[in-house]
């Protein structure tokens, strides 16, 4: 045990500054302010806890046991499925880390906290831009939540409990979404998929659309990556049921494709990751969530939104929370949505990147996630054994792989031993595509690495 | 004191930057080759689906971009510039080497499904976390999967209706039972989940009224949610009886971390009979706060909930750590992936670098801090301590200005609004909602005494000034980046502007 502790993050940790603020007090010893707690409750033993360290140990240890992962910097990797490699460029990591920034709290005192609900009214405006719709939040946890919140937010201004969601979707995500409608009595519902092409059965829509949908939901691009092309189609189903029309998409796709608000999105979600924020191994993540602009539907919107405004005096535009009547703080019970603490910083990332590239430089980022990753589907689909894409549909980013004869669980250990990991086994998932895995190439891949796992995929299907 | 300034920077928003045609960014090189293979992208998708302008971003120079980014962090108060008060926020400092260490690439560039066998270091980290967390809480098993305290809350309350319905008890026990001096995420987490609110009265002490609670508890019953010590920072002393009526009913506890940290290492909820328990990473473990997010709120269980965590779990066969997704009672999941990572390792960090005596050092001055605080704005005669006030607080004290404000017309928000002209962040206000005119302060370790005293001394100026010159109060804030805004106008329907394009529209 150290006796007299003294810690660098607890300026009165020392001894005789205990003493001087004890005597202010009137009393003598620190335990005397616990002396309400019952005498059985006191743990009156040490935790089981490492002693204190230096910083240095610090460092050393976590860098120690942090070496020993393999990161995408040591190997190639081909995963996405919901969390995406892109390059996060310095002065998004240089933003986000100024400790004005970092170190603030959720803004209620907007007259102080200016900077960050500014950079959130940009973060929503840009998301806005993107996607079409009217407004935007400012954050939610990530894709799979929001897609919980924009199911209950359909429940409550629709006053029907059916969504009905793509059978090909993000197993996590429908398995989020489930968690969050089950105690509402609220249920999912799947509807098929074309075979050969992997888009939404309209057919099977139509028939399972009715007057107890809440809301359609679709994903764009899909979980296997292909660009659904049938959104103004299902918007129609969705408007003519008196449902919702709900979109998810990853919003660096929306450089090339159509927002949604115009093929007839009411809500749209996504995963706002991809836009300036690392893998960081899955978490933090940033939920997108932008609706249209109508009252009834901005009154159900869950999470904080942030909107200008001018000083009382009318000589300054300025910038605070609005609507807080629908947050928990406020409404407790009723509540839109219990959320408080969201991905703001994740927001913020988000907001730098945007301004970074600008119209331009996010259609070019889309064109060189397209070029290469179609070339990669090209260079694969010449190796004899392996299909790709499984679906004749036009393909973003990700896209499947099918092994004819051979399983991915052990394409994937000789890749792995080659120094190459390879896409998601999805086999699991979707019994009827058979021996299949989902591939990711973004712009961060080169030539070379896509011409290497060309030739271990090579390599490994035509082994003696 | 109040020669403080805010800087103040009329910085434009985005969109009234820049220049058509400047660049911010240069796209990673495409080969030549691939190029060639592949030819032109937008043929490549149907018609229909193309973007057919391209989106209204901003168009900067990356100069332009770092420049505004830097005003705008100007124009923002953080933990670093100094007192941040707010009670049951606890804003605590933020390790730099915590923030070094979650910015090395050997954890930000990994996909969450790599190999596990590729990934056994950040899972090593994960794991010992966890192990960690249950040690402090009392608990058995520990998941880190919830992104933030709510979201932590709303997973306990999934767990009592995973436990009822294993018991086959779901339909009749509809009811949670919070406290009225709860936290507004409390209730909202409860119909989240699917139950009904019931709200218990504080009694006199500021404690759970144990007589309306005993007359709460019912069959229908299926749990309880607190805060221990709760938001007056009064330590539910009656406890044990509390947790006996409960678990008598044949209800759960769960355990609100929000003010965890005024008893690390001196007190578990465990071992006070919480059979749930979420932690607020970004309050006790000391990561930032990032102007509202991301958080983390892992929580931990007792034994008999244990299989009902959400999948995949960490664990460790004797041989290496793997992700275990064979649950059969699991809740399922409630998010993507695995949790906030780079949140969870700064609090690796924190833990490591505070050891069992730092924690147990933190939770001690951090109540020392608040007692200080206690006694020197009650000596200053202008604010009220209600209940109890020769009890000692733990990590908060609730303030009320109700007499003040009676006899100068000043309210708590306007004292809130004269500190940030003195440079210092706002307590909590009108929290608790059983206090009335409140000022929730929670000072935490982080601040030493000398910013405590000059904190003392701005409220001690203020009640005189409330006196001599409300009107100053009143009018305040004058030295932030803007005075007093429109709150009423940025909400009512006829005036909200929520983006720049319905701003443009407006102003057309």
């Amino acid at each position: 045990m150290v006796k007299s502790y003294r810690h660098p993050y607890i300026p009165n940790s020392d001894p005789e500054m205990k003493k001087i603020m004890l005597r202010e007090i009137g009393i003598k010893k620190i335990d005397e302010l616990y002396n309400d707690v019952p005498e059985r409750f006191l743990l009156n033993r040490r935790l089981n806890l490492p002693n204190p360290v230096s910083e240095f140990k610090v460092k050393r240890h976590i860098e120690s046991l942090l070496a020993k992962n393999r990161t995408c910097r040591d190997i190639s990797i081909f995963l996405g499925a919901g969390c995406w490699p892109h390059y996060v460029p310095a002065v998004v990591e240089n933003i986000v880390q100024r400790t004005e920034l970092l170190t603030s709290y959720t803004p209620y005192q907007p007259e102080i906290s200016q900077g960050m609900l500014q950079l959130l009214f940009e973060y929503q405006s840009m998301v806005c831009e993107l996607t079409g719709m009217d407004v935007a939040n400012s954050s939610l946890y990530g894709w799979a939540s929001a897609l919980g919140e924009a199911a209950r937010m359909a429940m409550r201004l629709t006053g029907r409990q059916e969504i009905l969601v793509p059978k090909i979707i993000h197993p996590e995500r429908y398995a989020t979404l489930e968690t969050y409608i089950g105690p509402a009595n609220m249920h999912a519902r799947k509807v098929n998929y074309m075979k050969a092409t992997g888009q939404l059965s309209l057919e099977d829509l139509e028939e399972k659309a009715s007057s107890k949908t809440a809301a359609i939901y679709i994903e764009n691009p899909s979980y296997l990556g292909f660009v659904e092309t049938g959104g103004k189609e299902v918007a129609k189903i969705a408007h003519n049921n008196g449902a919702l029309f709900i979109v998810g998409v990853n919003p660096i796709s929306l450089g090339v494709l159509k927002p949604p608000r115009d093929y007839g999105a009411d809500i749209v979600i996504g995963e706002g990751q991809p836009l300036g924020n690392h893998m960081n191994f899955g978490g933090p993540l940033l939920g997108v969530f932008a609706c249209r602009g109508e009252m009834p539907m901005i009154r159900q919107m869950p999470g904080r939104i942030i909107g200008m405004t001018t000083t009382k005096s009318e000589n300054r535009r300025g910038f605070c929370m609005v609507l807080q009547t629908r947050e928990q703080h406020i409404r407790r019970q009723t509540a839109t949505s219990n959320i408080c603490t969201n991905e703001s910083l994740c927001a913020a990332a988000s907001a730098a990147y945007l301004a970074l590239l600008g119209p331009k430089g996010l259609r070019e980022l889309c064109e060189a996630i397209m070029l290469k990753s179609y070339y990669a589907m090209k260079r694969l689909s010449e190796i004899e054994g392996l299909r790709t894409p499984v679906f004749q549909t036009p393909h973003f980013q990700e896209f499947t792989v099918n092994f004819v004869n051979k399983r991915v669980r052990d394409v994937h250990e000789e890749l792995l031993n080659n120094n190459v990991h390879g896409g998601k086994n999805i086999s699991e998932e979707f019994h009827e595509l058979g021996e299949t895995a989902l591939y990711c190439v973004t712009e961060i891949h080169s030539k070379t690495e896509i011409d290497f796992l060309a030739d271990s995929l090579e390599k490994s299907l035509h082994r003696r | 004191m109040s020669d403080f300034r805010q800087a103040q920077w009329n910085e434009p928003i985005l969109f009234e930057l820049g220049h058509k045609g400047r660049r911010g960014y240069i796209v990673p090189e495409v080969e030549k080759p691939i190029k060639q293979e592949v030819g032109d992208v937008y043929t490549l998708l149907p018609e229909k689906m193309r973007r057919k302008s391209l989106p209204k971003l901003p168009e900067l120079s990356e100069v332009e971009v770092v420049r505004h980014f830097t005003r705008l962090s100007q124009m923002n108060y953080s933990v670093d510039l100094g007192l941040y008060p707010l009670g049951s926020c606890t804003m605590k400092y933020n390790p730099r080497i915590s923030d070094f260490l979650a910015s090395l690439p050997s954890s930000t560039q990994l996909h969450p499904y790599q190999d596990e066998e590729t990934v056994q270091g950040i899972l090593e980290l994960l794991h010992t976390l966890s192990k960690w967390l249950a040690e402090i809480t009392g608990t058995k098993e520990v998941s880190l999967q919830p992104a933030a305290g709510a979201h932590g809350e709303f997973l306990g309350a999934l767990i009592m209706r995973a436990f009822h319905e294993l018991n086959d008890d779901l339909d009749k026990r509809t009811e949670l039972i919070i406290p009225d001096s709860s936290h507004g995420t409390n209730p909202a987490s409860a119909t989240m989940a699917g139950f009904n609110t019931l709200v218990v009265p504080s009694d006199k002490t500021g404690c759970i009224d144990i007589d309306a609670l005993q007359a709460a508890v019912s069959n229908r019953t299926a749990g309880l949610m607190l805060t221990n010590p709760n938001t007056l920072g009064i330590f539910e002393e009656n406890i044990q009886e509390i947790a006996g009526i409960v678990h008598d009913a044949g209800g759960l506890l769960h355990y609100d971390g929000a003010n965890l940290n005024a008893i690390l290492g001196k007190v578990r909820p465990g071992d006070m009979g919480f059979d749930i328990v979420h932690i607020n990473i970004h309050k006790t473990f000391g990561t930032p706060h990032g102007g509202g997010g991301p958080g983390a709120g892992p929580i931990g269980v007792s034994e008999q909930l244990e299989k009902f965590l959400p999948v995949p779990r960490i664990v460790n066969d004797g041989k290496s750590y793997r992700l275990d997704y064979e649950r059969p009672h699991s809740v399922g999941k409630i998010r993507s992936f695995h949790g906030n990572v780079s949140v969870l390792l700064r609090a690796y960090a924190y833990i490591l670098s505070l050891g069992a005596e730092g924690l147990k050092e933190a939770a001690e001055i951090s109540v020392l801090n608040a007692n200080y605080l206690v006694k020197k704005i009650r000596d200053l005669g202008a604010y009220e301590l209600p209940y109890d006030a020769k009890r000692p607080r733990k990590h908060e004290c609730v303030f009320s200005v109700k007499s003040l404000s009676k006899e100068t017309g000043v309210r708590a928000l306007n004292i809130s609004k004269r500190l940030l002209d003195y440079g210092i962040h706002a307590p909590t206000t009108y929290f608790p909602s059983i206090v009335e005119e409140a000022l929730m302060i929670e000072p935490t370790e982080s601040f030493e005494k000398e910013e405590l005293d000059r904190f003392v001394q701005a409220l001690r100026i203020i009640a005189e000034e409330a006196k001599a010159n409300p009107e100053l109060i009143l009018n305040a804030p004058q030295n932030t980046s803007v005075a007093r805004l429109d709150e009423v106008k940025a909400s009512h329907p006829r005036t909200m502007l929520l983006s720049w394009n319905a701003y443009v529209k407006r102003n057309v």
